[in-house]
């Protein structure tokens, strides 16, 4: 009794820690579980019985195959764009000193510090009274590139943040001129950040609902067609396809870690170890 | 020479070019639009600040309400997190990337469909309504609907944005210093309040913000887990906007969201003393 209480007393942060942890993940498991539900009505909240048809026809719903489609070329197109113009902000904003640069970190930082609702409302105010563009998958993509460049910098930046720039001296003595440098040394360096920008924003526009709601028309991404059937029951497809989107993004995820750790060994490599590091920089602050 | 000092004008230009024009213009618009009266099709601009006032008469119920969830899911998020964020930065070992996983994973399932599985744990019933029911936490045998329903939810879905600061923070944090506090006779628990806790001081007032601002801009969790009763001010924002279509209150309401959400944040920001609002550029 007193040895375990005694365990407790010294690991109780860490029993807290995967408690928490459980919580995040019960949502998933309920997820996963109710895409082999067989519900009796239309709608999916309580369990009936276990059922695999809805597996086997989870693309068989056109209008929301259509949907998810929709979603993921959106999500593509937006990912292309912000990860491009996000990635060129961030390496002005952390290699170079100029005039207005505060200015620049506050406009990029302002939109993330904005409620949504704000944002899809601004959009839409600004999209209806200039008339200019009609509602529907361009004043989406816009809106998506939008809110997804914040976040872009902000990845990518934090990766460029403990990027040792002699590498890219080095490569400049031995002759090379600046773009074979850049193409060389530099992107396949940075290359870590800049795919895990493009990852934070894939996931941000295939979820994006709030923004997307004001700005779409009669277009209808995937989370759009989810609140539509949300007021007349939710097809147990949707959760199979959530599940199917879930997969693919933890593979992504475990690929992107798996990158960042072998970018981080190849950036360690030193002729003197010791002389050589950076002085001021903890162990592991890189990871 | 002069070419290096365009350079970063010339890598700023798009990205700056598009926040401009979609974010700052619209802002813009928006604020034209909540000074003018009228419906659709026949606005007349004619620095209407009544609209200002009418709204506040109307749904400052509202407006307090989404404050009060989402301070309180601030808070609940920041109890939870810590803990979490410690675990994974010191108490995990070779664990530490398999659980950093666990947690962010599932926040890359879809938004509305997490919230519907909350609707699904907390409906009539359920195992979760059962015990809360049993422990007299829900004493009419009903979850859904009510602002614990809702804090719940946004809770949860806002977590990730107070987790990651907080672990970014404690991450980068020189163990050698708690263990130099250690040597000179402090107590864990005085090492913890005198070196951990302020050293992660940065991380906590980042993950507070990030996760307030959405949060009391936040609808879905009000309109999936909530009743009539529990309607936030991005519930009335959305109608307006998209239902009723009474534009000059729906920009006029946003703007007044977006005043008392800075003023909170520059409060907060005095009383917290950090630069965190500017991310990186405060280290």
């Amino acid at each position: 009794m007193g040895q375990g209480r005694e365990w407790l007393r010294k690991h109780w942060i860490a029993v807290v820690g995967v408690l928490v942890v459980v919580y995040l993940l019960v949502p998933i498991a309920v997820i996963l579980l109710f895409s082999f539900n067989d519900p009796s009505g239309r709608y999916n909240f309580s369990w009936s019985g276990f059922t695999l048809s809805h597996w086997s026809n989870a693309f068989g719903i056109e209008d929301l195959t259509e949907a998810l489609l929709t979603s993921i070329k959106l999500a593509l197109l937006a990912t292309l764009i912000s990860t491009v113009v996000g990635t060129m902000m961030a390496l002005a904003l952390v290699r170079h000193k100029f005039f207005g640069r505060r200015l620049s970190n506050f406009l990029i930082v302002i939109p993330m510090a904005t409620p949504e609702v704000v944002i899809g409302a601004a959009l839409l105010s600004f999209f209806l009274l200039l008339g200019t563009f009609s509602l529907g998958f361009e004043t989406l993509l816009i809106a998506h590139v939008m809110f997804c460049i914040s976040f872009v910098v902000i990845v990518v930046r934090s990766r460029l943040i403990g990027f040792d720039r002699r590498l890219e001296e080095a490569a400049r003595d031995l002759g090379a001129g600046p773009f074979t440098t850049f193409r060389l040394v530099t992107f396949p360096l940075i290359l870590p950040g800049v795919f895990g920008g493009a990852m934070l924003a894939f996931a941000l526009s295939i979820d994006d609902f709030v923004i997307s709601n004001f700005n779409s028309g009669t277009t209808v991404t995937f989370p759009l067609y989810i609140f539509g059937a949300s007021r007349h029951g939710i097809p147990v497809e949707v959760y199979c396809i959530a599940m199917i989107l879930f997969g693919v993004t933890v593979a992504a995820m475990g690929f992107v870690t798996w990158q960042q750790q072998r970018a981080e060994k190849l950036a360690q490599i030193r002729p003197d170890q010791e002389g050589a590091s950076a002085p001021n920089v903890p162990a592991g602050a890189a990871a | 020479m002069l070419r290096r000092r365009v350079i970063p004008y010339f890598l700023l230009g798009p990205g700056t070019f598009w926040l401009v024009l979609f974010f700052v213009v619209p802002l813009y618009y928006m604020f034209k639009l909540s000074l003018e009266t009228g419906v659709v099709g026949n606005l007349e601009f004619n620095w209407h600040w009544a609209n200002y006032s009418n709204v506040f008469d109307l749904y400052h119920t509202q407006l307090v309400r989404s404050f009060v969830y989402s301070g309180v899911a601030t808070l609940v998020a920041l109890l939870l997190a810590y803990p979490l964020a410690y675990t994974v930065a010191f108490k995990a070992g070779r664990f530490r990337t398999l659980l950093l996983f666990a947690v962010v994973a599932p926040f890359f399932t879809t938004y509305l469909i997490r919230t519907l599985a909350w609707e699904t744990i907390l409906s009539d019933g359920s195992p979760v309504t059962s015990f809360l029911h049993a422990v007299g936490l829900a004493p009419s045998g009903h979850v859904l609907a009510t602002s614990f329903a809702v804090i719940a939810g946004l809770t949860y879905n806002y977590i990730p944005f107070m987790f990651l600061p907080i672990y970014a923070s404690l991450e980068r944090l020189d163990v050698r210093l708690i263990e130099a506090a250690n040597d000179l006779y402090c107590s864990a628990k005085q090492a913890f309040f005198r070196v951990t806790l302020p050293l992660s001081l940065p991380g906590i007032v980042a993950g507070t913000l990030l996760t307030f601002i959405p949060a009391s801009g936040d609808y879905i969790n009000a309109q999936f887990l909530g009743g009539a009763g529990n309607r936030m001010i991005g519930n009335v924002i959305q109608s307006l906007y998209l239902t009723q279509s009474d534009y000059p209150a729906a920009a006029a309401l946003s703007f007044v969201l977006m005043a008392i959400i800075l003023v909170i944040v520059l409060i907060y920001i005095r009383f917290a003393g950090t630069e965190a609002l500017m991310g990186e550029d405060a280290r």
